[in-house]
């Protein structure tokens, strides 16, 4: 019986994941209403629980992929894949204010170079600090504090180990799970309660994923402007990092 | 018909990815420049125009509101399949680098919120307690 039950969740993953993530979804919700008094989005709750079972999924089978390396779970990776990520990110486009948009452009343009120079300094500085000179590592590293694919990106294009490459990609998970939690609980004081600021936010924080979940348990109205500029961060990341932050580390640290 | 408006989104992320990878051809680099946002932006004329046109009726607009309120769980979807552990156990320069990034970031967007309004964007009402899913749509 729970054999053929398996069976019937393995071979319809997505399905299933639908199942699984409304029921997730919904004793999150009830949590917020009946333990925190609503003062906690369900929303953000269910990112944070996602982001635990992320974690005992991989202690679990020692893959990447969080809860869906689990066969019955396998479909959590479709679900939260980048094609359908990407296809419901652009619907909630539908939502936009067009005058909202433009009125606050500039700024996001300004916040996504910004958003870039900030994490590649202090990515580079701490790395350094922490014994790294050698500039690929140092480099490296901080495009890894822009986010998790400028990191690798840039540290194959310059030559980098898998061992940095990784490192890289630790780094922009922190950010980008920090960004997911910490994002609801300092919106208030970083005013980040108009799509003015969503769009700064977007261009400073840049990790899509991070920005989207940690706008969506802020005010999911928000979500669009974020991730508008944030889609924008990592191309322009992999375009620089390699290029002209390369160079500057260089002529800083020799080599 | 509510096809019409998943068409449509669908329509517009493939435009929208193919111009962000032929930028990031032009750029030189092998990754989609802002696909997702090209495609956004796209949606929205889209969307706008048809409007006055008059033929994007409700029907079609609940394909678009459909998949726009389906966007919370697959952020849960997509958390539950992080590699959370890697990230945990990619060492102190990852941790501490991680979110010593994201404390300066985070203090660094009212500031440059402000910049060239002069005057702060004024926000929005205060979210319901409860966020209802099809808010925005």
């Amino acid at each position: 019986m729970l054999e053929r039950f398996l069976d019937v969740l393995n071979s319809n993953g997505l399905i299933a994941a639908f199942a699984f993530i409304g029921l997730l979804m919904l004793v999150c919700n009830l949590a917020a209403r009946y333990l925190t008094g609503g003062r906690i989005h369900g929303s953000a709750i269910a990112i944070a629980a996602g982001l635990l079972l992320s974690y005992i999924g991989g202690v679990a089978t020692g893959g990447t992929d969080g809860l869906s390396d689990i066969a019955m779970f396998s479909g959590l990776g479709i679900m939260g894949g980048s094609m359908l990520r990407d296809f419901a990110i652009v619907a909630t486009a539908f939502g936009v204010d067009v005058a909202e948009l433009k009125k606050a452009g500039m700024n996001g343009v300004i916040a996504l170079f910004a958003g870039l120079a900030v994490p590649f300094t202090v990515g580079a500085a701490i790395a350094y600090a922490f014994g790294y000179t050698d500039p690929v590592a140092v480099t490296t590293i901080g495009a890894g504090a822009a986010t998790y694919i400028v990191g690798p990106v840039t540290g194959t294009a310059i030559g980098a180990g898998s061992d940095l490459i990784a490192l890289s990609i630790a780094i922009g998970l922190v950010k980008s799970i920090s960004v997911m939690i910490f994002t609801p609980i300092v919106a208030k004081r970083i005013q980040l309660n108009n799509p003015s600021a969503a769009l700064v936010f977007g261009g400073m924080m840049g990790t899509t994923s991070g920005v989207a979940a940690g706008l969506a348990a802020t005010d999911a109205r928000l979500v669009p402007y974020g991730a508008m500029t944030a889609t924008f961060y990592t191309g322009f990341g992999c375009l620089l990092g390699p290029s002209i932050f390369y160079l500057v580390v260089r002529s800083i640290v020799g080599g | 018909m509510v096809i019409y408006g998943v068409a449509l989104l669908a329509a517009c992320l493939l435009v929208g990815k193919l111009l962000g990878s032929l930028l990031g051809m032009v750029m030189g680099i092998d990754a989609d420049v802002g696909g997702v946002g090209i495609a956004m932006l796209l949606l929205v004329f889209c969307v706008y125009r048809l409007q006055r046109m008059g033929c994007f009726d409700d029907k079609a607009q609940a394909g678009l509101s459909f998949w726009s309120s389906l966007y919370i769980p697959i952020v849960v979807a997509m958390a539950a399949s992080q590699n959370v552990l890697g990230a945990v156990s990619g060492g102190p320069v990852a941790l501490v680098g991680g979110l010593v990034v994201v404390a300066i970031s985070f203090a660094l967007v009212p500031v440059i919120a402000r910049l060239g309004r002069g005057k702060y964007a004024k926000p929005m009402d205060p979210p319901e307690s409860t966020p209802r899913e099809d808010r925005h749509a």
